[in-house]
């Protein structure tokens, strides 16, 4: 090692840091008596950037050289950039050092395109194989998937990997022409459909046979950037509801354009979308875990998300007559929708209330942000319903800070009903 | 009746066959040595009998699962001095009942319990990501911490999992002992004079050769993935709390 190699690291971590794919969790690869680390259960987070992202792998690319010139990307061929490649080496030493050290969960590997496709999907299949075999390495792998690499070479890269990643990045065909022209969907999503068939078919064969090797166990993912081109929020939630039910994806990431380029094609942002970035996450989890439709969460009328409250509560002020929800009587799906409730609260809620009835303070205490919820529900105790549930008005208490509450009040008694 | 003894969980567990025995309720349990002395009241010292604390385990696993009798194991780790008391009413709460009370949040004894766990459980998950190992000449990797609760107990089954080929060692500097890995099994460890343990930096004497160069290839790995359009300091201090930040080479000033 080297001030060489510390600069190769330099460059090449901050080309990819623009990547924002970090989850480490969701695999099954257990470790070895004599091999280095494992990939079991949930993910961690070893450390944490200024701007609050996790830091859970080695996040580089192989190289920041590239034969293309996409708008968004940092990489592209017209940036007037420092470019480095590490070598097979250099890539492995790191990994295995980090990983002995307790800095990392393992290493995510994507790349610039140097002369083409295969040539760069070999390279990158090449440092998980000596790292899975000569070092037998088991902790967490993700690699890219290069859209236009070989049927071939993506299926040895799951053999090896924890996960694999091809990232639509622009979220319409029409927009990713006009940004990226050498681009098009077909050749993003034909690897992602190969590995959706690869990744359903090893796993029915372990079924029969266990001794089959697992075959990219985390599943694959994706990165859509928002706020570079014009796709409204409905559009967004579409796409990714799609490629959760159609690609099979684990994840899918949102990342706010962050204006790196003073490209012609892009907009000049001042700041990068970040409040809708977030809003976007919040829906995502809604459709993971909470058991929304996209429909319910935005819609031909309201295509984009509120940025003032959550998606949860959105939904509940467009729709009042749905509550109060009695946290005693409802079932976990419907005490989901109350806004302020999230999956471990809801669980507390229905295992606690077996032994006797939920009074207010009960609910305070197991961390219920009552805040929002209150508005919401009826317990043992309380019943909100005298608040009434006037949508504009619980937006206001919830949106504007104290000295605001007392005007709607003092509003209140002077109302028009 | 106030009681004490030796600090395990053992002796915690036959004060409580004791209060049984001698048909009496706990009004706190604290042990000996941190026991201030009253004016009032002098507290009934129960030496630790395993035979007793091996009957009051199985009748909460009997009546409330293996999870209950761990729920108390790890918040027993947590050395807070209500933890006794609170260990003593919910196997008292758990035995007058007759169905399994471990997830009655309602009742306060069950809540204030499970909040105890959940900060262990943070703390251990802390430990996971934070611990950052050194590797000394001698081929050992080593870290310290000073976790806020007594949780080292609780690491070794993932560090062995993960690190089976490796010998290493992590320090608790406050609680002055250690687990030790030898490629074999885990061992407690106390070192009478721990002077050279408690550095947050080996001495160059004691590191191994390329030991440096990795902490600097890491921190400049952590600056360089930074964005700084995207800076967000309060989020930051909520994931890596700053009583955290001494562990941490990788936000060292220098080295």
């Amino acid at each position: 090692m080297n001030e060489r190699v510390k600069e190769k690291l330099e460059i090449l971590a901050d080309a990819a840091k623009y990547d924002v794919s970090c989850s480490s969790s969701g695999s099954k690869r257990k470790n070895t008596k004599d091999g280095l680390g494992n990939a079991t259960g949930m993910g961690i987070c070893h450390s944490y950037t200024e701007d609050g992202r996790c830091v859970s792998l080695l996040k580089v690319l192989l190289t920041n050289h590239c034969i293309f010139d996409c708008a968004y990307c940092v990489s592209r061929k017209s940036n007037d950039v420092k470019r480095a490649a590490f070598t097979v080496q250099e890539v492995v030493d790191l990994t295995i050092n980090f990983y002995r050290r307790n800095y990392i969960e393992g290493l995510f590997l994507s790349s610039g395109i140097f002369k083409n496709s295969d040539y760069t999907m070999e390279r990158l299949v090449r440092i998980a194989k000596v790292l899975r075999t000569e070092h037998k390495f088991n902790g967490y792998i993700h690699l890219k998937a290069i859209p236009g690499a070989s049927d071939e070479l993506i299926h040895e890269a799951g053999l090896y990997a924890d996960r694999l990643s091809v990232n639509l990045e622009i979220p319409s065909e029409m927009s990713l022409k006009k940004v990226a022209p050498e681009k098009n969907y077909a050749d993003v999503y034909q690897p992602m459909n190969y590995l959706k068939g690869a990744i359903v078919g090893h796993r029915e064969e372990k079924k029969r046979i266990r001794s089959t090797p697992s075959f990219a166990p985390a599943g694959q993912s994706t990165q859509l950037v928002i706020g570079a081109t014009p796709e409204n929020d409905l559009h967004i939630l579409n796409l990714a509801d799609s490629l959760y039910a159609e690609q099979s994806l684990r994840r899918v990431y949102y990342s706010g354009y962050i204006p790196i380029s003073e490209d012609q094609r892009l907009p000049a942002l001042r700041q990068p979308p970040l409040i809708r970035e977030n809003r976007l996450y919040q829906a995502d989890w809604l459709l993971r875990f909470y058991g929304f439709k996209v429909d319910e969460i935005v819609d031909q009328q309201y295509p984009d998300l509120d940025l003032e409250v959550d998606p949860k509560m959105a939904y509940a002020l467009r729709h009042p007559q749905l509550f109060p929800i009695d946290v005693n009587q409802a079932p976990y799906e419907v005490i989901l929708r109350i806004p302020g409730v999230g999956v471990k609260s809801a669980r507390k809620i229905v295992a606690a209330r077996r032994h006797g009835q939920l009074r207010y303070e009960h609910l305070k205490k197991m961390g219920i942000v009552l805040k929002r919820a209150r508005y919401f529900l009826k317990c043992a105790d309380k019943n909100f319903s005298h608040l009434g549930l006037y949508p504009e008005a619980i937006r206001k208490e919830i949106t504007q800070p104290k000295r605001a509450k007392t005007i709607s009040n003092q509003l209140s008694l002077f109302g028009t009903n | 009746m106030t009681f004490t003894y030796d600090g395990t969980f053992e002796g915690l567990l036959s004060v409580i066959f004791e209060t049984y025995r001698l048909e009496t309720t706990a009004t706190a349990i604290v042990p000996a040595e941190e026991w201030q002395g009253s004016l009032f009241e002098t507290p009934l010292l129960v030496a630790t009998k395993e035979e007793w604390a091996e009957r009051v385990k199985v009748g909460i696993k009997k009546k409330g699962g293996k999870k209950s009798l761990r729920l108390l194991e790890h918040c027993f780790l947590s050395e807070f001095p209500e933890v006794g008391k609170l260990i003593h009413d919910f196997v008292r709460k758990l035995m007058a009942s007759p169905i399994n009370i471990s997830d009655n949040f309602g009742d306060d004894t069950v809540l204030k319990l499970h909040q105890i766990k959940k900060k262990i459980g943070r703390e251990v998950h802390r430990m996971h990501a934070f611990v950052r190992f050194q590797r000394t000449q001698d081929d050992i990797y080593y870290a310290i911490i000073e976790p806020d609760f007594n949780v080292l107990p609780l690491l070794p089954d993932h560090f062995e999992k993960r690190y089976p080929a490796q010998h290493w060692l992590i320090y608790d500097g406050r609680r002055r002992y250690g687990i030790y890995y030898d490629q074999q099994q885990t061992e407690f460890v106390s070192f009478a004079d721990d002077h050279a343990l408690q550095y947050r930096q080996l001495p160059a004497n004691m590191m191994a050769e390329q030991e440096v160069e990795y902490q600097v290839l890491w921190k400049s790995y952590f600056d360089s993935v930074n964005i700084k359009e995207r800076k967000n300091p309060k989020l930051h201090l909520q994931h890596v709390p700053r009583r955290y930040w001494k562990y941490l080479s990788e936000k060292r000033e220098q080295f």
